[in-house]
C-alpha cells in the first residue's frame, strides 16, 4: 500500500500539469476535456432536474394550480431539451469516452485533440444559446418541435432554440468522428479488434449513429428555422409543405439518438460486470456485435413514432416488425451479462449495484418498449404516461444508472481518490427506490388513460401522481448525495493506487490519476480483455516500467 | 522508449508515425464526408417527396432556371476537379511551383462558379422568385399562376440545396487560400502533403454534389417534357 501512495503522489499527472484557468480552457488533453464536459453537463443536468421538480410539484393535485397550462408546456419542454440534448447525448461519450477511450487503446490522445476541444466550445456555445432561450421564457413545443405548431403558432423562441440544437449537434458529430478515427488508427501494438474492451465497441457503435444521424437532425431543425423565419412551405400544409415529413426526418435521428444515450451505458455495464465479478464476459463477440446491430437496426425503426400520424398501415407493420427485431441484440446483452454473473465472484461495491440496477430497470424499459411497438396496443398507449414511464426506464434506469455506475468505477482513476463506499451504496439504493417509485406508477396511470403533457388531470389519478411525486423527491436526494461525497473525496478520499478494483484493462495499468501522456511507456497488449489471471502479472510489469521511466 | 519523433516536421506529438497521422487524417475526412452526405441527404429526401407530390410544379420551376448557366457551372466545376487532382499529384511529386499554380487555378474556377451563381440568384430576386414571405411575388405568367404554390416549394428546395452547396464552395475557397499560402511557404514536401490530398477529397465531394444537383434541378424539364 505504501508504495502505491508513493506512486500516485510523486509522479506528475494530468491534474497537476498546470493549474491556471487557461491551462484548462485551452487544454488539448482528452482527460481534461472529459472533465470540462463533466462540469458542464452536470450544470445542465441540475437545470433539467429543477424543471422535473416543477413538473412533479404541479402534478401533485389534479387542478392546474401551481402554473398555467402555457407555463407547464414550457416547463416540460425545457426539461426534455436540457436532459436530452445537453445531458444524455453528451453524458457517457463526452465524459468517460473522452477520458478513457485513448487510455483503453494505449494511445496518447484522441486522433484530433484540437477538434476535441472545439467540440466542447461548440457545446458551450449551443448550451449558452439554450440558456438565453430559457431566460427569455423558454419554448413550449415539446422537445420534439413538431410543426406546424412550432413553425407558425408558438409564440416562444423556437428559432433560437433550433439554432442552439443545430450548433450543439456539431459537437456530437465531432466527438463521434474523433472516436471512430481514434479506434481505427490508434490502437496499441497487439490490440486487435477482438481484444478491445466492450466499452470501446459500444463507443464505436455510438459514434456510427452520431456520424450518420446527427447531420439529419441538423438539417431538419435548420429547415424548421427557415420555415419559421421565411414561411417558405417546407412543413406548413397551407403552403404546400408536409408536416409529417418533419416527423420522419426528426425521428430518423431521434430514435437512433436513444441508442446514442443507451449504447455507451451498455459499454460501461459490460466493463462493470466483468470487473466486479472477475470473469470474462460471457459471449464477448455476441456482446460486441450486438452493439453494432443495435446501431444499424436503430436506423430502421423511426416509423414507430408515427403509428398514429397518417403513416400507411403497411409501413406501420414493417416498422413494428423491425422494432421487435431490435429487441434481440438488447436481449443478447442482458442474457450474456447475467450469464457472466453466474458463478462469478461477485463484489457488491457501488458500481456493481448500479450494474445490477441497470439490468433490472433496462429490462423493464425494453420490454415495455415492445408493448409500444405493437400496432394495436400503441393506439391505446400512444402519448400517454405509459410512454413517459417507458422512456424514463430506458433513459434514467438505463443511461443515467450506467453513467453513475461508470463515474463511481472510474472515479479513482480520474482523481486518484476513492469515493466513500458506504455513501455510494446508500445513494445507489436511494436512487433505485426513488426511481421505481417515481416511474412505476406512471405505467399504471398511463395505461388507465392519463395523457402526457397535461398540467391538469382527472381526480381518480391523484394517488398515483402523489406516489410519483414522492418518488421524485427521494430520487432527487439520491442524485444530490454523490455531488457532496465526490467533492469530499477529491480532498479526503482514500488514495486509490493504480488499480483499486484489481480490474483488467489498460487504464488500470497506468497511475491514478494518469500522466498527461497517459503512459510512461508504450503499452503492448498480449491478452484478450477480461483475463483476470493476468492482472497481477500485468500490474507488476507496469510498476517495473514506471520505475525505469 | 526514446522514439522521440517530435523533430519530424508536420508530425503531431500524439501520433507514433507519419503513416498513422496520414491514415487518421484520411479516415477522418471520409467520415466527415459521410456526415455531409447525410446532411445533404435530408434535402434530397425533401426533393424526392415533393417532386412526387408536385410533378408539374417541379417542371414549371425547372423552366425558370437557366440551363446554359447551370451547364457552364457544371463544366467549371468538373474542370476544377481536374486541376485539384493535378495539384494533389504535384504535391506528391514535391513540385512546389506546379502545386501553387494548380491550386490557384482551382481557386479561380471555384470563384468563377460563385460569380455565375450570384447572377443566377440575382435574376431570381429581380423577379421576386425568392420564396420567403414578404418577398415572394412572381409575375402572373412567370411561372403560370396556377402553379405558383408548387413552384414555390420547388424554389425553396432549389435555394436550400444550391445555397448549402455554395456555402460549401465558399468554405472550399477558404481552404484553398490556406493551402496556397502554405504551399508558397514550402510547407508541403514529398514526405508531408496529406493536407493537400485531404482537402482534395473535400473539393471533389462538393463537386459531386453539384453533379447531382444540376440534373435534378435544371434538367427536370428535359425529363418530363422531352426538352423545351
Ligand atoms: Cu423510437
Amino acid at each position: 500500500m505504501a508504495t502505491e501512495v508513493m506512486e500516485t503522489t510523486s509522479t506528475r499527472n494530468y491534474l497537476n500539469n498546470g493549474h491556471t484557468v487557461k491551462s484548462w480552457l485551452l487544454t488539448l488533453d482528452h482527460k481534461r476535456i472529459g472533465l470540462l464536459y463533466l462540469f458542464s453537463i452536470s450544470i445542465f443536468f441540475a437545470i433539467g432536474g429543477v424543471y422535473a421538480s416543477l413538473i412533479r410539484l404541479e402534478l401533485i393535485t389534479p387542478e392546474g394550480d401551481l402554473m398555467t397550462a402555457e407555463t407547464y408546456n414550457k416547463v416540460f419542454t425545457m426539461h426534455g431539451v436540457m436532459m436530452i440534448f445537453f445531458f444524455l447525448i453528451p453524458s457517457i461519450p463526452a465524459v468517460m469516452g473522452n477520458f478513457l477511450l485513448p487510455i483503453m487503446l494505449g494511445a496518447k490522445d484522441v486522433a484530433f485533440p484540437k477538434l476535441n476541444l472545439l467540440s466542447w466550445y461548440i457545446f458551450i456555445l449551443g448550451g449558452s444559446l439554450m440558456l438565453i432561450t430559457m431566460i427569455n421564457g423558454g419554448i413550449d413545443t415539446g422537445w420534439t418541435f413538431y410543426p406546424p405548431y412550432s413553425s407558425i403558432y408558438s409564440n416562444t423562441q423556437v428559432t433560437l432554440a433550433g439554432v442552439s440544437i443545430f450548433i450543439t449537434g456539431f459537437s456530437s458529430i465531432l466527438t463521434g468522428l474523433n472516436f471512430m478515427v481514434t479506434i481505427h488508427t490508434m490502437r496499441a501494438p497487439g490490440l486487435t479488434w477482438f481484444r478491445l474492451p466492450l466499452f470501446v465497441w459500444a463507443h464505436y457503435a455510438t459514434s456510427l449513429i452520431q456520424i450518420l444521424g446527427t447531420p439529419v437532425v441538423a438539417i431538419t431543425v435548420l429547415a424548421l428555422a427557415l420555415e419559421r423565419t421565411f414561411q417558405i412551405g417546407i412543413f406548413d400544409p397551407k403552403l404546400g409543405g408536409d408536416p409529417v415529413l418533419f416527423q420522419h426526418m426528426f425521428w430518423f435521428y431521434s430514435h437512433p439518438a436513444v441508442y446514442i444515450m443507451i449504447l455507451p451505458s451498455m459499454g460501461v455495464i459490460s466493463e462493470l460486470i466483468a470487473n466486479m465479478t472477475r470473469k470474462r464476459i460471457f459471449g464477448y463477440h455476441f456482446v460486441a456485435f450486438s452493439s453494432l446491430a443495435i446501431a444499424v437496426f436503430g436506423f430502421l425503426v423511426w416509423g414507430h413514432h408515427m403509428f398514429t400520424s397518417s403513416q400507411s398501415m403497411y409501413a406501420g407493420m414493417v416498422f413494428s416488425l423491425i422494432t421487435y427485431a431490435v429487441a434481440i441484440p438488447s436481449a443478447i446483452k442482458i442474457f450474456n451479462w447475467t450469464a457472466t454473473i453466474y458463478k462469478g465472484s461477485v463484489s457488491y461495491d457501488t458500481p456493481m449495484i448500479y450494474a445490477l440496477a441497470f439490468i433490472g430497470l433496462f429490462t423493464v424499459g425494453g420490454m415495455t418498449g415492445l408493448f409500444l411497438a405493437a400496432l394495436g396496443l400503441d393506439v391505446h398507449l400512444h402519448d400517454t404516461y405509459f410512454v413517459v414511464a417507458h422512456f424514463h426506464y430506458v433513459m434514467v434506469g438505463g443511461a443515467i444508472i450506467g453513467y453513475l455506475g461508470g463515474i463511481h468505477f472510474w472515479w479513482p482513476k480520474m482523481t486518484g481518490r476513492m469515493y466513500p463506499e458506504v455513501w455510494g451504496r446508500i445513494s445507489a439504493a436511494i436512487i433505485f427506490l426513488g426511481f421505481n417509485l417515481t416511474f412505476f406508477p406512471q405505467f399504471v396511470v398511463g395505461y388507465l388513460g392519463m395523457p402526457r403533457r397535461y398540467h391538469a388531470y382527472a381526480p381518480e389519478f391523484q394517488v398515483l401522481h402523489i406516489l410519483s411525486s414522492a418518488g421524485a423527491s427521494i430520487l432527487a436526494v439520491g442524485f444530490i448525495m454523490p455531488v457532496f461525497y465526490f467533492a469530499w473525496s477529491v480532498k479526503f478520499g482514500k488514495k486509490a493506487g493504480n488499480n483499486p478494483w484489481m480490474a483488467s484493462g489498460l487504464e488500470w495499468q497506468t497511475s491514478s490519476p494518469p500522466p498527461t501522456e497517459n503512459f510512461t511507456y508504450q503499452p503492448v497488449v498480449t491478452h484478450e480483455p477480461y483475463e483476470f489471471e493476468h492482472v497481477e502479472e500485468i500490474k507488476n510489469a507496469g510498476k517495473l516500467e514506471n520505475k525505469t521511466a | 522508449m526514446a522514439e522521440h519523433a517530435t523533430h519530424v516536421p508536420g508530425l503531431a506529438h500524439h501520433f507514433v508515425s507519419m503513416e498513422q497521422q496520414k491514415e487518421a487524417g484520411t479516415i477522418g475526412m471520409w467520415i466527415f464526408l459521410l456526415t455531409e452526405l447525410m446532411f445533404f441527404g435530408g434535402l434530397f429526401l425533401a426533393y424526392a417527396i415533393f417532386r412526387y407530390k408536385y410533378p408539374d410544379g417541379f417542371l414549371q420551376g425547372s423552366h425558370l432556371l437557366s440551363v446554359p448557366l447551370g451547364g457552364l457551372n457544371t463544366f467549371i466545376l468538373i474542370l476544377s476537379s481536374l486541376t485539384m487532382a493535378l495539384g494533389v499529384y504535384y504535391s506528391q511529386m514535391g513540385d512546389r511551383k506546379k502545386l501553387v499554380a494548380f491550386l490557384t487555378m482551382t481557386l479561380l474556377l471555384g470563384l468563377a462558379f460563385l460569380v455565375v451563381k450570384f447572377f443566377e440568384y440575382k435574376e431570381k430576386f429581380d423577379h421576386h422568385l425568392f420564396p420567403a414571405i414578404g418577398f415572394w411575388n412572381p409575375a402572373a405568367d412567370h411561372p403560370p399562376e396556377q402553379y405558383h404554390q408548387h413552384v414555390r416549394v420547388f424554389l425553396w428546395i432549389y435555394f436550400a440545396m444550391t445555397g448549402l452547396h455554395a456555402l460549401h464552395m465558399i468554405v472550399g475557397a477558404g481552404i484553398l487560400i490556406t493551402l496556397i499560402y502554405l504551399a508558397r511557404k514550402g510547407t508541403f514536401t514529398k514526405e508531408y502533403n496529406s493536407p493537400v490530398e485531404i482537402s482534395g477529397l473535400y473539393w471533389h465531394f462538393v463537386d459531386i454534389v453539384w453533379i447531382f444537383l444540376f440534373p435534378l434541378l435544371y434538367l427536370t424539364g428535359f425529363h418530363v417534357s422531352g426538352g423545351h
